[in-house]
């Protein structure tokens, strides 16, 4: 259903070694426009780092990563012109804990000229009314909850206007009652068409949510299709081994 | 003792001056070699670290007075009689203040690194992955915050730097030891004089570090 739309992150024998260790081993695949893509697998399989090298916080060592159709290992490809349309949410939030919310939400837009003052400020109050926390633009990261934190990491990303979004583990680190929450804000983004790869432990999301899963394992790619397929029917030993322990 | 404050008073008054003079400027120097140096500890350049290391290493492995007679004899007898043909003579005051630059300066830069490195490198990758630059995120995001655990141990080393002004009297700068020990040749009152240094560093280092916390607390707000 998604073949004959624009592709916007294509990746081609990926590998990624730290030193000795062999992280991932062989990753392609092809994320297309407004897809929702769920990563999930075992801790250590790769999976974050397989993330991460998308917007080349990890450098891969051997492959090809394209996103927007620029060659991101290609040493002329300005990688923070790139990452400008590639938003990243992740695991610990990583909100700037020196600025309030607002500023968290418009130092890159200001930083970027992406936009003027007022028009990054006027921006970031919509994004934070959008995540329902329109009255906490005056807060500092500190004062504010863990689910409260993730929607303003979401809204900072946003405010960038970037047309991927990486998700690392974005519920992992909440207190129970407060994943429902981001999860929402995740599925309002996914259903006004954004393109979207979730590494997650939310199966529960990943079923309802993504066009798409992706199961790795050892660095692998074990198994692919859609979450009928493989959180349905499974056919690898060790996807079916790993629903029984997560499911 | 009241003979040597109305005698010898204005005379240590002005050797105190002295003293914060050469302090102030080479905490100054100090504060900008410790920035470079703590910068080049952290970057992505393994020569920069390297350079940072030894530099650190060298300087906090030479004791200050040695460096003190390095700089003020051993300089200008290199350049006056080793290489030759250079009419080389540096003040006691540059010496000086050249000594205390480089010596408290390799302290700071390692305040410096560990202060950039105990920020969690999530909030260096948060402000990358939105497209900003190593120098904007490091400027915008990182330092503020690196700051603020600096400077609890920046006042510390500022007084330790202030003290130290005291060994720099072996290379005859007039500041307040150098001159106690005058007062003390002319009057023999030792106990005395001794006594009322002590206690004019004691009223410096205590104003120093009350405002040290001072300006503790105002940074603290809206952490």
């Amino acid at each position: 259903m998604v073949d004959n739309k624009e592709v916007k992150i294509s990746v081609k024998n990926l590998k990624k070694s730290y030193g000795d260790l062999q992280v991932l081993k062989d990753i392609s695949t092809d994320v297309h426009k407004g897809e929702v893509l769920c990563i999930i697998g075992p801790s250590g399989s790769g999976k974050s780092t397989f993330l991460r090298c998308l917007n080349k916080l990890e450098k891969a060592s051997a492959g090809s990563i394209i996103i927007n159709g620029q060659d991101i290992l290609e040493k002329k490809t300005n990688i923070n012109k790139v990452r400008e349309d590639i938003g990243m949410v992740f695991q610990h939030f990583n909100l700037f804990n020196n600025l309030n919310i607002l500023d968290n939400l418009t130092l890159a837009p200001i930083q970027l000229k992406k936009c003027s003052k007022e028009e990054a400020v006027a921006r970031a109050k919509k994004m934070l009314d959008r995540v329902g926390l329109g009255d906490k633009a005056a807060s500092y990261p500190s004062q504010l909850s863990g689910g409260q934190k993730q929607r303003v990491a979401i809204a900072r990303a946003l405010c960038m206007e970037p047309d991927i979004m990486l998700f690392d583990e974005p519920t992992s680190a909440l207190d129970p009652e407060m994943v429902g929450e981001v999860l929402q804000v995740m599925k309002d983004l996914a259903a006004e068409g954004m393109t979207m790869v979730v590494v997650t432990h939310e199966m529960g999301f990943a079923r309802e949510v993504s066009d798409r899963i992706i199961f790795m394992d050892g660095g692998y790619i074990i198994e692919e299709g859609t979450p009928a397929e493989v959180l349905g029917n499974p056919k690898e030993s060790r996807t079916i081994d790993f629903l029984n322990k997560v499911l | 003792m009241i003979r040597i404050i109305t005698v010898y008073g204005p005379m240590l008054l002005i050797a105190l001056g002295r003293t914060l003079l050469l302090a102030l400027l080479g905490l100054f120097f100090a504060c900008i070699i410790g920035m470079i140096f703590g910068i080049m500890g952290v970057v992505k350049n393994r020569a920069c670290n390297v350079i940072s290391q030894i530099f650190v290493d060298v300087i906090r492995g030479v004791p200050l007075i040695v460096l003190a007679f390095f700089i003020y004899f051993g300089i200008p007898y290199l350049f006056n009689t080793i290489i030759g043909g250079f009419a080389m003579n540096l003040t006691a005051l540059q010496a000086g203040t050249a000594c205390l630059a480089l010596n408290c300066g390799a302290y700071m830069a390692e305040i410096i690194r560990a202060g950039i490195q105990s920020v969690d490198p999530g909030q260096m990758e948060a402000a990358r992955s939105l497209g900003l630059t190593y120098g904007q995120a490091m400027r915008r995001v990182v330092l503020p915050q690196a700051i603020r655990t600096m400077i609890p141990t920046f006042i510390n080393q500022f007084i330790i730097t202030l003290k130290d002004t005291s060994i720099l009297s072996v290379i005859g700068f007039p500041e307040l030891v150098n001159t106690a020990k005058n007062v003390q040749a002319n009057t023999f009152m030792s106990f005395q004089t001794w006594a009322i240094v002590g206690i004019m560093y004691l009223i410096v280092i205590t104003i120093l570090s009350r405002s040290a916390k001072v300006v503790e607390r105002r940074l603290s707000v809206g952490r």
